[in-house]
C-alpha cells in the first residue's frame, strides 16, 4: 500500500469518506437492484422495485427458468472460453508488440506505434459488415474462433499502447545485464520484462476482459447459434417483443457477474502486488 | 588474454557522431579509466566494448580476438551497471550463478564460483536475500559478484558507484581496487568523476566530443594535460585560465595555474585581487580572489589560513607549474 501523510483532522476523513461511499453506492446501485429483484416474484418486481425480498416475495422462480431453459452452463462456458482466449491472445501479443516498439530502434517506429494506437480511436465495430464477409468466406461463422479474432483485434491497440509506455520505463541495464549473461530475447521479454509490468498487465487485462463479457453485437452477428451462444445473448430469449419474462433475464444477468467478478478479483490482486520494488533504484 | 583493443571505432546516431575514430589498447591486467563530461560518448563506448551497441566504423580486439560481431555473452566480458541491475525475481545466489547457468556449467561448479566470491565479497550471509532485501551498497556487492563468478578476461564498469552515497562511495571503490590486485584481471571503467579516475586507474583516458583527448597515468595528465579541456578536467577545484597578455606572458593566449600552485602574498605579486569568499574545509582551505583585469581566481591553501573577506591580496603564481595554451587550446611552448 502507498504511505500517506498522516492527518489528525476527523472531518477531512469523513469528507473523503462521504464522497467514496456516496460513489460507490451509485456506482454499486443498479447491480444491487438487478440481484435483489432477481429473487422476487414477478409482482413484487414491479410493485417495489427497490425493496429487498422478504418471506412472501422471495421467490428462485427466475433462476429455475433459467436452469430449464435453454442450455445456460453451455453459455456460460462459451462466454469464459472466448474471454479468456482472446484476453490471452491480446495480453501475449499486445505485450511482444510493445516490447518491440520499446525495446528496439528501426526505421518506422513511431509509425508504426502510430498505427497500432489507431485502433483505440476508430470503433470496430464500424468495420462490421468487412468483418462478417470475411468470416462468411473464412468459414468461421457461428464459431468461437470467429469471437476470439475479432475481440484479440479489438482489445490489441489499447493494449500495445498502455503496455508499450510501461515497457519504456524498465530498466536498460537490466536488459543490457540479461544480453551480457546469455538471455535470449523471448528469456529477457519473458523473465525480466513481463514480471515487471505485470501491474500494467492487469490493468489491460480488466479493460479488455468487461466489454468482451459484455458484448451482444458481436455474438449477435458472428455466432448466433445455439451451440456458440454467449451468456449475454442468451439471456435475450428471454427479452420477448410483447413479454419479457423479467425474473429470468434479471436472474441470468446475476449469473452473468460471477465469473467476471472473479477473474476481477484475481487480476486486482495483480494490480497491488508490486515485486518491482528494489529491483532497480 | 583480457587485452584491448580499439580499431577507429566510429559512432554515429543518425546525424549524430558520438564517437569520431577511437584508437587505443589496453594491457592485460590494467585498469584503465574512460573519464569526461556527460554527453563525451564514453558510455557508449563501454557498451560497444560490451557489445550492447554496434560500432558504425571500426572493429574491437578482446585477448587478440576480433569480437566485433560477436555477441555480448561469447565477448569474454562481465559488466557492473549504475543502477545494478539485478534480477528482482532471482535470490543473490542465483543473480550470481545465472551467467553460468546459461553457459550450460554443471551445477557444482556454479556452486564453488558463486561461494569463492561471495567469501571475496562478505556476502555469504545474503545468499539466500532477494534483491528488494539489500540495501544499496550490498546491491552493487552482488552485481560485482555476478561478474566475478563469470571469471572474465574483461571486466567493464558503467559509474558503479553513482548511485552510493558519499560513505558507502570510498567504501566500494576500495574494495574494487582490492579486487583489481587480488585477481588482476584487465578493467575497463566508466565515471564522470574525477576523483574516482584519479584513485583506481593505472591510465586514464580523458574524453570529449567524441574523441580521446589524453591518455595517461594519473600524475601524468595532472602534470603534463595535453590540452586546455584536460588541464580543465582533472583537478578540483579547476585550474585557472589567465589571459597571457594580462600578466606579462605576451606570447601565451591563455595561462594555466592551478589554485594549488598560487600563494596569496599581502605585499606584492603578479597579480593583485580582493578575497570575496573563503571555504574552509579543515585540511585546506579555498580562497577565492576577484582580480579586476582576469575576474574570479580561485586559490587552493594547504590547512587553515587566516585570510579576511574583504581583504586585498596579491596572488604569486609558482612559475615551475603555470601552464601555456596556444589559441586552439592545445599546449604551447613555454
Amino acid at each position: 500500500m502507498t504511505p500517506r501523510p498522516a492527518t489528525n483532522s476527523f472531518g477531512r476523513a469523513l469528507a473523503s469518506h462521504a464522497i467514496l461511499i456516496a460513489y460507490t453506492v451509485i456506482a454499486l446501485f443498479p447491480v444491487l437492484v438487478i440481484v435483489v429483484n432477481s429473487f422476487k416474484q414477478r409482482n413484487a418486481i414491479f410493485r417495489s422495485p427497490l425493496s429487498l425480498p422478504n418471506s412472501e416475495t422471495f421467490s428462485l422462480v427466475g433462476y429455475e427458468t433459467v436452469m430449464a431453459q435453454g442450455d445456460f452452463l453451455h453459455y456460460f462456458q462459451n462466454s469464459l472460453v472466448v474471454t479468456v482466449a482472446s484476453l490471452f491472445f491480446v495480453l501475449l501479443f499486445g505485450a511482444m508488440a510493445a516490447f518491440a516498439l520499446s525495446e528496439y530502434r528501426f526505421r518506422g517506429n513511431s509509425l508504426m506505434g502510430l498505427y497500432l494506437a489507431l485502433g483505440i480511436m476508430i470503433p470496430i465495430r464500424l468495420g462490421t459488415v468487412a468483418i462478417l464477409q470475411l468470416m462468411v468466406a473464412g468459414g468461421l461463422v457461428n464459431t468461437l474462433t470467429a469471437l476470439i479474432l475479432v475481440y484479440t483485434a479489438q482489445g490489441l491497440p489499447l493494449a500495445v499502447f498502455i503496455l508499450s509506455e510501461f515497457m519504456k520505463q524498465v530498466s536498460d541495464d537490466l536488459k543490457n545485464a540479461g544480453r551480457i549473461d546469455g538471455l535470449s530475447e523471448y528469456t529477457i521479454f519473458f523473465r525480466l520484462v513481463l514480471p515487471l509490468v505485470r501491474p500494467a498487465m492487469a490493468t489491460v487485462a480488466v479493460f479488455t476482459m468487461i466489454p468482451i463479457w459484455n458484448d451482444l453485437w458481436f455474438p449477435l452477428i458472428l455466432a448466433p447459434a445455439e451451440e456458440t451462444k454467449t451468456v449475454t445473448l442468451g439471456a435475450q430469449v428471454f427479452i420477448g417483443q410483447f413479454v419479457t419474462n423479467w425474473n429470468a433475464v434479471l436472474s441470468a444477468l446475476s449469473l452473468a457477474i460471477l465469473p467476471v467478478l472473479v477473474l476481477y478479483i484475481i487480476f486486482s490482486r495483480q494490480l497491488i502486488a508490486g515485486i518491482t520494488a528494489g529491483a532497480v533504484k | 588474454m583480457g587485452s584491448l583493443e580499439l580499431r577507429n571505432v566510429r559512432k554515429s546516431f543518425g546525424s549524430v557522431d558520438v564517437l569520431r575514430g577511437i584508437n587505443l589498447e589496453v594491457a592485460d591486467g590494467e585498469f584503465v579509466v574512460f573519464v569526461g563530461p556527460s554527453g563525451c560518448g564514453k558510455s557508449t563506448l563501454l557498451r560497444i566494448i560490451a557489445g550492447l551497441e554496434h560500432a558504425t566504423e571500426g572493429s574491437l580486439i578482446i585477448g587478440g580476438r576480433d569480437v566485433s560481431a560477436v555477441p555480448p555473452a561469447k565477448r569474454g566480458i562481465a559488466m557492473v551497471f549504475q543502477t545494478y541491475a539485478l534480477y528482482p525475481h532471482l535470490n543473490v545466489r542465483d543473480n550470481m550463478g545465472l551467467g553460468l547457468k546459461q553457459a550450460g556449467m554443471p551445477k557444482a561448479d556454479i556452486a564453488a564460483r558463486v561461494k569463492t566470491a561471495a567469501a571475496m565479497l562478505s556476502l555469504d550471509a545474503l545468499l539466500e536475500r532477494r534483491p528488494a532485501e539489500l540495501s544499496g551498497g550490498q546491491r552493487q556487492r552482488v552485481a560485482i559478484g555476478r561478474a566475478i563468478v563469470r571469471e572474465p578476461d574483461l571486466f567493464l564498469f558503467d559509474e558503479p558507484l553513482s548511485n552510493l552515497d558519499a560513505a558507502l562511495r570510498v567504501q566500494t571503490r576500495l574494495e574494487i581496487a582490492r579486487l583489481h590486485d587480488e585477481i588482476g584481471t584487465t578493467m575497463v571503467y566508466v565515471t564522470h568523476d574525477q576523483v574516482e579516475a584519479m584513485t583506481l586507474a593505472d591510465r586514464i583516458v580523458v574524453l570529449h566530443g567524441g574523441v580521446i583527448q589524453q591518455v595517461g597515468s594519473p600524475m601524468e595528465l595532472y602534470n603534463d594535460p595535453a590540452n586546455i579541456f584536460v588541464a580543465g578536467f582533472i583537478g578540483s577545484p579547476k585550474m585557472n585560465f589567465i589571459e597571457g597578455s594580462v600578466v606579462g606572458r605576451d606570447g601565451v593566449h591563455t595561462l594555466g595555474v592551478r589554485p594549488e600552485h598560487i600563494t596569496l602574498d599581502s605585499e606584492g605579486g603578479d597579480i593583485e585581487g580582493r578575497v570575496t569568499h573563503v571555504e574552509h574545509l579543515g585540511a585546506d582551505t579555498n580562497i577565492y580572489l576577484d582580480c579586476a583585469a582576469v575576474g574570479l581566481l580561485v586559490v587552493r591553501g594547504f590547512g587553515e589560513q587566516l585570510v579576511e573577506p574583504g581583504s586585498r591580496q596579491y596572488a604569486r603564481f609558482d612559475t615551475e607549474r603555470t601552464f601555456a595554451f596556444s589559441a586552439d587550446g592545445s599546449r604551447a611552448g613555454v
